[in-house]
């Protein structure tokens, strides 16, 4: 059975790899800081499993080390310039978007055929994992082809692809550092508190004023999170149930979906849901970290708005 | 009486973000004082971190695309983007941006949450071609402009994504909900929380299509003010 286990020792392998050309790199004066950083991300990849908890934070406290104090460097492989890249793009055409769309083609496909014909009965990915899995596979059958037919240097995907990462930089692991915070919040009982301040300052007797309340904590406490995830059940357990659902009457079908969509207003809002709004201002090379999530803001509060009316209309107005 | 110590951590993640130290040192500065706050001691706090950030490995292995598209970009990716936008009648940035808006909540509502995303579509394919459309229908653009667009194209991304895949009825937050609801007592469909996702979806697509077009028709009267300027 193919596990997550075998895509760690595949994107091991990268930032491996990724590491070693980072130390051949002597156009950049931060070579050393990037090998560090990229080669302990491999370590974690290889070995994370086999380590104990501690030496795994032991190893974040030393990447997030070297990112503190600005170890890290935009590298500059060679690559080639923009009029060959245009004369390029001539002479192949539209079929160079065919093995980027290998890629989301291989993982949806792949996840439709898994959960709906026999294939799945096969039971050849670890459960509910298939479609990442599947985007790994997908990945090497992109590779494959374009190496294939671009006939490629044989260095040249491994360094533009260090390329974009080190264009990125540190922001690259910034999702996932969010999401171990979010474990230490959680341990430490900040929902609870959160949830018990919001339950607090409910004024009686106002259903749209308690419907406002639930969806403001919602998109407020999605931002301090930068998940949705994450307020869901604590504002639901405030709020949400024992008094929309219960004191007011309210259609808790209605509650939990839209009190769900009112926290993704949030997220369009925060550079904590760094993964969709941080991480693609430095994929775009924008020089405003927050570029991404100033164009959202517009977006979000109408729609915020727009939330509140829908709860308010249908679990309340409606149904009752 | 509440603890409320463990809060400072949210703090330190607030000031810190404004103040723009590094993000990382920041998050990590707050996971520490959060959990010696709550009651952890120090290797405990450095263990739940280290377990809590090893479990979540998963999220940045998508990275593993990124030779893909650096190869795809070397030949030519991105000019044959804006190339086949170029030779497009009538194509403009607003029209470009509605319809990809679309697409997005349209196949995250059927489930495709994976076609699209920023490393895979954005940067190699939508950014550029609604760069490219923004400068054919506007002329050259200011610098300013320009990170907007692509701003823009990140955004509307990550709204036709956030307000489609909830009407798919087999997804991670319908799940969630699902559960804390039937855990309090109140056992629900996923079908007829998903349901409920199509008002804010069809809202969505109103009021951040609309922006868009708003944006192209600002874009259009920022090239023409400077040449009126010239006639006088």
């Amino acid at each position: 059975m193919i596990t997550y286990e075998w895509l760690y020792i595949l994107a091991g392998l990268f930032f491996l790899a990724w590491s070693l050309l980072s130390v051949l790199d002597t156009s950049n004066s931060k070579r050393w800081g990037n090998a560090a950083f990229w080669g302990l991300l491999a370590a974690s990849f290889l070995f994370g499993s086999h380590l104990s908890d501690f030496g795994n934070g032991v190893l974040v406290l030393a990447m997030v080390g070297i990112a503190g104090i600005g170890g890290l460097g935009r590298s500059n492989p060679e690559t080639t310039s923009l009029e060959e890249r245009f004369n390029f793009s001539q002479l192949f055409g539209n079929k160079l978007f065919v093995p980027a769309l290998i890629v989301p083609i291989t993982a949806v496909a792949g996840t439709l055929l898994y959960n709906y014909t026999p294939f799945g009965e096969t039971g050849l990915f670890e459960e509910r994992r298939e479609t990442l899995i599947l985007f790994g596979i997908g990945v090497l059958f992109a590779l494959v082809a374009a190496m294939i037919w671009l006939k490629p240097p044989a260095l040249a995907a491994a360094e533009e692809g260090r390329r974009l990462l080190d264009s990125i930089g540190w922001a690259a692991i910034l999702p996932q550092m969010l999401a171990a915070l979010g474990a230490v919040f959680a341990l430490a009982g900040v929902g609870d508190i959160i949830g018990g301040i919001a339950g607090s300052i409910i004024p009686e007797g106002s259903v749209l004023l308690t419907v406002i309340i639930f969806a403001l904590g919602m998109a407020l406490f999605t931002m301090i999170m930068g998940n949705a995830f994450a307020a869901f059940p604590v504002m639901a357990a405030a709020i949400g149930i024992p008094l929309l659902v219960e004191d007011y009457g309210g259609n808790p079908a209605v509650i939990g979906a839209v009190g769900m969509l009112a926290g993704f207003c949030g997220t369009l809002m925060t550079p904590m849901a760094a993964n969709f709004n941080i991480v693609p201002a430095a994929l775009l090379e924008l020089k405003d970290q927050n570029g991404v999530i100033r164009q959202q803001i517009g977006t979000a509060i109408p729609l915020w708005v727009c939330n509140v009316v829908i709860i308010y209309v249908g679990a309340f107005l409606l149904w009752n | 009486m509440t603890n409320y110590w463990p809060l400072a951590g949210i703090l330190i993640v607030v000031v810190g973000f404004a103040l723009r130290f590094n993000p990382l040192l920041v998050v990590v500065v707050a996971a520490i004082a959060t959990g010696l706050l709550g009651g952890l001691d120090f290797v405990a706090v450095i263990e739940s971190l280290g377990k809590a950030f090893n479990d979540n490995r998963y999220i940045s292995v998508t990275w593993i695309i990124l030779p893909v598209i650096g190869l795809l970009e070397r030949y030519g990716l991105q000019q044959r983007a804006r190339g086949l936008i170029e030779s497009m009648h009538g194509a403009t940035m607003g029209k470009l941006l509605v319809v990809y808006l679309g697409f997005r909540q349209i196949t995250a509502a059927i489930g495709m949450k994976d076609i699209g995303g920023h490393p895979q579509a954005v940067r190699p394919l939508v950014s550029p071609m609604a760069e490219a459309a923004a400068e054919k229908s506007h002329g050259d653009l200011p610098d300013e402009e320009r990170e907007k667009v692509k701003a823009m194209s990140a955004a509307t991304d990550n709204v036709g994504l956030f307000f489609g895949e909830d009407i798919f009825f087999a997804i991670a937050s319908i799940l969630l909900i699902q559960g804390v609801f039937e855990s309090a007592g109140y056992p629900l469909t996923p079908l007829q929380l998903s349901v409920w996702a199509i008002p804010t979806a069809i809202c969505a697509f109103f009021i951040h299509g609309g922006r868009i077009l708003a944006f192209d028709r600002r874009l259009g009267q920022l090239s023409a003010a400077p040449k009126e300027e010239a006639g006088q």
